[in-house]
């Protein structure tokens, strides 16, 4: 029996204005029946053309340019319309990355599906309409009926996502090709999504191509993992040996860059992988890797293309290395910064006293009803230390980052205080605040795309914020900003460009720059790393890191990435539908006890270790409403530690240890206590 | 993005603008508009010296005879005057009056725009009700009444085109500063304490250069028009003065007899608008394509 | 959705308001000037006095506008001092006139942008797609007058099938249907382009998005894709487009009348306001904003009803 799918030597390229841009120089990989590969890269990396070029459609720019493409034996480029409109969403069908756009706003969701029974089965109306419904209630959608009859719009991410796995696995595809279908999703729902495709897997025996950023969410599904770099697979294996033994020195860069759940700064560094991907209109003679590769000996790795090898001994572990089997025991590098036992005893920079704030909302002109509030935060009480970090983690919804725009007067606050070295300025907008306030808060944002003006150069960027938080002009604003952008380790010729020459992790850089300019006493950090690729993200999470220990500010990170606040923070709040339910230092938080939403959150992060063991939590039932929040605790709707009716009418106590670590929870201390930790190592 | 441009010296000024022209290259559309843009500006701009004749003198010699001829190249019109020169000189009214309203418009447009999308609240309403009630005329009854009220002359044209204009400028800017004042740089401006208008100026009204250059580009096209309109429905400039529209009106009575008479100007006309648009289309796509 | 229309409605009403007061100050601020109309230019300063008090237009301005908004409302229009008749007796006939102009010109549009505007959009930078956006952008540069005498020269002086003047009178030997073909093509030809463009806009925008390649890697045909999934899509926007070109094809045709000679709407506007005929211009105005905002009523409800996203919010 033919593989399902085999590539040989797939060699994929673009046409722009700009010419021949080669994207894939050659690929090869089989997939037999039943098996799941994860295809694992950073972005540009090319596993998304590959998967794209498996289906054929690399919408008119694109070709395969050499090499074979084959799909159960048969040549994918030598097949005529007809034939690829047969295969499509029949026998090789899709789950892409942004449900919300993948499905027709206009067409009621039950449509859509049923539109593939009635090309690829020859199903009458009535039939294809009971497949629909059939496959809604197996992707866990509750109520498919009224499900069948409603707007993407009008379903969360979660169930759409839900529809779109459907929509794919109606004609019992023999493959299923998956790209980063869980990213951009809350990582409870992403869970609950990878834990389907795995039950759905194993019932229906597809064979799986699972492309993604995250190691973690590929560990789940995968037997095998392909590690792709500038559109080369790099290395290829099962799952279990690529992660213990990693031979391309790629894979361990990855592998060395990423905080695993359960590591700090205190217990090792992240290593990020110097220097950037190489454009794809010139490639190196050599390895692809060479020039950012820690191994690398010249003339054995720079000047001829490199073979891809066989692991001997291994179960089909193939690496693109020469000096694979060279490599030196993998270690991991030693610790970042030393305990922060000195930093208990600092004073309070921040406190936050029953903070609340609410969005008054009215009704949609077709839906009737009254207008009603948002409660985006709803009493929150917390404080950060000089020199801390202190992270506030959640899902969308919780209110991080309302709770960010009430720090820095982009929102006011409803009710309660904030206070910032002595003085409230909860309800001081930012125009109104006083230089002096301004200068000791400042922020860094998310997306690196939009914080930094496009039509501004760099040295404008960064001497205007100077001019403004410390009051400096003309020659010493030239000269402060140069030592500005030597601390963020960005070349000082950086000054002429314009923010559109830079990559995302140079933008964020100039990002903190700006942020520092005024010798801040407080930085709020809204997601800085989220949008970035893992290699960068180690780098800026280590420069935050250093410049928060020479300058002793606050930094308040704002994450919904738990691998990364275990990493960083020295202090967490875990916020849930504008609740802070636990609250404490790093060690106490992930350990337990645990209040059940973090105990769920921990058991849904992947992790890119197939070695450790995490419990399972799914979280069932839905968010409640933004209308109606239940009155007792925000969580028990879907909590699995639910004790009773007390937990939808009473607000839950406050339970405190002696060490700051609160949880609010009905159930007593003693019993949280008794929990088993959801991450351990798996016995030997 | 995987592939990261390296970055040159900034390049002087007028340099950069070369270069942003030359992209023009990419799209032969844009190339044929403005082709035909340039073609008209270098027409006005050397009128003295490329008109044959002077272009208000009745040449009466041949009456009746007044088709195109040696002498003559496009003809004469009912009053002898030669229909080349008029249409040569034409072109400096309409290209002096129509830029000049048409910048006026977007002064005034761009105000109102980003006053209206940075704060808001009452101004924004103020705004957006006084836009509304100008549009909701249909912007040919708006020039008949204002012409007709206060008299035609290129003063009065170019202030009926402003305050027509400007709702319809106001109106894309407003939409523009909203979507802008959301971006992160925005915030970021504000938590360094920069003013309102700061902001507006420096911040958000740099990054909607492209749209607002090709609908510049369109709006020119537009007055144009207008331009002409107005000329063909006598509220154009007094005559003797040659203006393309008014060209039009004085001759096309005698379509059966002398169709080139008013043949021409229309053709003048219609090309200098055809390459407005043609350039507006081909800057869009280049701005698309970045 | 009752309060959309209530508050819908007193916008239109507040516009109208404001459009009057406008309007009524623009033209009668000057009283002398009025009556200085109606004598001639040899009249003395004396007579022009005397009637002007007889008229009642020494009045403060605020006065005469309260009672001519009162006449309006009681549905008297004023009277036409350049047709010397009752405004009501003319406007009416010229509207019908102008619809049935406009009705043909809407009917050869809507589809006609659809058609070209689909064909177009749906493969970006085909030939069929270059050749529709190049006509459309050159028809869209030819002003009416002169697209009307274009055609004027080819088809009546030059192939004579067609009159030159479409008086709306069949004593001259052309009948009725013959005299509307020039006026509705000029309407047509001007129009079309633009629309065209707008439906390609939002056609290519809607062909870029990823439930576009979702169908196709289900397996539809092209031409299912198109059908079932992006023109339901790409048609949400361009149905306001469409509906607003109402305003022009009935209030905004002054040009095209002018060139033909046809007795509608736009040429009286013309004529009233070359000779000052302010009862004309005062009601025609109001009319068309009424046109206007009625439009926009429409077409933002429609757009509201034809998107799910906010119908089913």
């Amino acid at each position: 029996m033919p593989p399902v799918l085999e590539l040989e030597n797939a060699r994929i390229s673009y046409f722009t204005r700009a010419g021949e841009m080669n994207v894939v120089p050659g690929v090869s990989f089989r997939l037999e029946q039943g098996e799941a590969l994860g295809l694992v890269g950073e972005s540009g990396c090319g596993k998304s053309t590959v998967a794209f070029a498996i289906m054929n459609y690399l919408s008119g720019v694109g070709r395969l340019t050499g090499g074979r493409i084959l799909f159960e034996g048969r040549d994918m480029s030598r097949m005529t319309e007809e034939e690829l409109r047969q295969i499509r969403g029949g026998r090789m069908a899709m789950v892409y990355q942004d449900p919300m756009s993948s499905l027709n706003p206009v067409m009621p969701v039950g449509r859509q599906l049923m539109e593939v029974p009635l090309i690829h089965q020859k199903a009458s109306e009535a039939e294809a309409r009971a497949r629909a419904l059939q496959m809604l209630g197996e992707v866990n959608l509750p109520d498919p009926e009224s499900v069948f009859d409603r707007y993407p719009h009008q379903l969360s991410g979660g169930q759409q996502q839900r529809v779109v796995i459907a929509m794919a696995l109606m004609a019992e595809p023999s493959l299923l090709l998956m790209d980063e279908p869980t990213t951009g999703l809350d990582v409870t729902v992403e869970a609950a999504v990878l834990d389907l495709v795995r039950r759905l897997r194993q019932k229906h025996n597809s064979s799986i191509v699972f492309i993604s950023h995250n190691l973690g969410t590929v560990v789940r599904i995968c037997d095998r993992i392909g590690v792709m770099y500038a559109g080369e697979l790099v290395e290829e294996g099962p799952i279990g040996e690529v992660f213990r033994d990693p031979r391309h020195p790629y894979t361990r860069g990855l592998l060395n860059c990423i905080p695993v759940l359960g590591s700090s700064k205190t217990s090792a560094a992240l290593a990020p992988i110097p220097g950037q991907v190489p454009s794809t209109l010139n490639r190196p003679a050599g390895c692809i890797f060479a020039s950012r590769c820690t191994y690398v000996e010249q003339g054995r790795c720079t000047t001829q293309p490199i073979p891809t090898v066989t692991v001997p001994g291994s179960d089909h572990h193939r690496v693109q290395c020469v000096r694979f089997d060279e490599l030196p025991l993998r270690q991991r590098p030693a610790a970042a910064v030393e305990a922060a036992q000195v930093k208990r005893d600092k004073e309070d920079v921040l406190t936050v006293d029953h903070l609340r704030k609410f969005y008054r909302q009215s009704p949609g002109i077709f839906a009737g009803g009254a207008s009603y509030d948002v409660k985006a935060l709803n009493d929150i009480d917390m404080s950060a230390k000089r020199g801390m970090t202190l992270a506030i983690v959640g899902e969308s919804g919780c209110g991080k980052s309302t709770f960010a725009k009430v720090l820095t007067g982009i929102e006011l606050a409803t009710q309660g205080k904030v206070v910032l070295a002595g003085s409230d300025i909860g309800y001081t907008s930012v125009e109104k605040r006083p230089d002096s306030l301004k200068r000791k808060l400042q922020m860094v944002f998310q997306n690196p795309d939009s914080t930094l003006n496009p039509s501004h150069s760099v040295g404008y960027i960064v001497e205007r914020a100077l001019r403004r938080l410390k009051g400096v002009g003309g020659r010493q604003a030239r000269a402060e900003a140069r030592k500005l952008m030597d601390t963020v380790k960005l070349p000082v010729d950086f000054v002429a460009r314009k923010p559109r020459q830079l990559s995302g992790g140079q933008k964020q850089r100039v990002a903190i720059a700006r942020a520092l300019a005024g010798d801040p006493d407080l930085v709020v950090a809204d997601e800085p790393v989220s949008a970035l690729d893992v290699s960068v993200q180690a780098a800026i999470i280590n420069l935050l890191i250093e410049l928060q220990a020479t300058r002793d500010a606050t930094l308040i990170f704002i994450s919904h990435d738990l691998s990364v606040v275990r990493y960083l923070a020295d202090r967490v709040a875990v916020m849930y539908l504008g609740k802070i339910v636990e609250f404490g230092e790093v060690d106490d938080v992930f350990l337990p006890p645990y209040h059940p939403y973090t105990e769920s959150l921990l058991s849904a992060v992947p992790i890119p270790d197939p070695d450790l063991k995490q419990k399972r939590i799914i979280l069932e039932g839905n968010l409640p409403s933004v209308r109606n929040i239940p009155a007792g605790c925000p969580f028990a709707t879907r909590c699995p530690r639910k004790v009773g009716e007390i937990c939808d009418t009473t607000p839950p106590p406050e339970r405190r240890t002696p060490t700051g670590h609160r949880i609010a929870c009905h159930i007593p201390l003693e019993d949280l206590n008794r929990v088993d930790p959801v991450i351990s190592r798996a016995a030997e | 993005m995987a592939a990261i441009t390296m970055g040159k010296k900034q390049d002087g000024f007028l340099l950069r603008l070369l270069k942003r022209i030359a992209l023009l290259r990419e799209s032969p559309v844009g190339m044929i508009g403005a082709a035909l843009v340039l073609f008209w500006i270098l027409v006005a701009i050397f009128a003295p010296l490329l008109a044959p004749y002077d272009p208000n003198e009745n040449y009466m010699d041949d009456y009746g005879n007044w088709g195109p001829s040696a002498a003559f190249w496009l003809g004469r019109d009912n009053q002898g005057r030669d229909i080349l020169s008029r249409i040569i000189w034409g072109s400096r009214i309409v290209l002096t009056v129509g830029p000049i309203a048409t910048f006026c418009a977007y002064v005034v447009g761009c105000t109102m725009g980003l006053l209206a999308g940075y704060y808001r609240g009452w101004v924004d309403v103020v705004v957006s009700r006084i836009s509304d009630i100008i549009l909701s005329f249909p912007v040919i009854i708006l020039y008949l009444i204002i012409i007709s009220q206060f008299g035609p002359s290129a003063f009065n044209i170019i202030v009926a085109v402003t305050f027509i204009a400007s709702p319809q400028v106001s109106r894309i800017v407003r939409s523009l500063t909203l979507e802008l004042r959301e971006r992160d740089y925005v915030a970021a401006a504000k938590m360094r304490g920069e003013s309102a208008v700061y902001i507006m100026l420096v911040e958000i009204l740099p990054n909607a250069r492209g749209p607002l250059i090709v609908d510049a580009c369109l709006r020119m096209g537009y007055t144009t028009i207008a331009i002409g309109v107005l000329g063909f429905l006598g509220l154009g400039l007094p005559p003797p003065d040659p203006d393309w529209g008014g060209m039009v009106k004085d001759t096309y009575t005698m379509m059966s007899t002398d169709p080139h008479m008013s043949l021409f100007p229309c053709a003048a006309i219609s090309s200098l608008v055809v390459g407005f648009n043609l350039l507006a289309d081909g800057l869009r796509e280049i701005s698309l394509r970045d | 959705m009752l309060k959309f229309f209530v508050k819908r409605f007193g916008y239109l009403l507040l516009t109208m308001l404001a459009v009057s007061l406008i309007i009524f100050v623009v033209n009668e601020y000057s009283p002398g000037q009025v009556t200085r109309k109606i004598l001639g230019p040899f009249a003395t300063q004396n007579e022009v006095d005397i009637l002007t008090v007889k008229m009642g237009l020494d009045r403060p301005i605020i006065i005469r506008y309260i009672e001519w908004l009162g006449q309006i409302l009681r549905g008297d229009l004023g009277k036409s001092t350049l047709w010397g008749a009752p405004v009501n007796s003319i406007i009416w006939d010229r509207l019908l006139n102008t619809s049935i102009i406009a009705s043909l010109a809407f009917a050869v549009i809507v589809p006609a942008s659809i058609i070209f505007g689909v064909a177009a959009g749906m493969r970006e930078g085909s030939r069929l797609d270059r050749t529709i956006s190049l006509a459309s952008i050159v028809t869209t540069s030819v002003p009416e007058f002169a697209s009307g005498v274009f055609l004027q020269s080819v088809f009546v002086i030059w192939l004579g099938l067609l009159p030159g003047t479409s008086p709306l009178d069949a004593s001259g030997g052309w009948s009725i249907a013959s005299q509307l073909v020039l006026p509705v093509a000029v309407m047509v030809l001007y129009d079309l382009g633009y629309v065209v463009r707008m439906v390609r806009a939002s056609m290519v925008e809607t062909m870029t998005r990823p439930f576009i390649r979702t169908a196709v890697l289900k397996g539809l045909s092209f031409r299912n894709v198109i059908m079932k999934h992006a023109i339901r899509n790409a048609m949400i926007g361009p149905f306001t487009v469409i509906l607003l070109q109402i305003n022009y094809l009935v209030t905004g045709v002054v040009v095209v009348e002018a060139v033909v000679g046809y007795p509608g709407f736009g040429r009286m506007m013309l004529d009233a306001a070359l000779n000052k005929d302010i009862a004309v211009i005062e009601a025609g105005s109001m009319f068309a904003v009424f046109v206007t905002v009625s439009t926009q009523i429409i077409g933002d409800f429609g757009y509201m009803l034809l998107n799910p996203r906010i119908r089913f919010a």
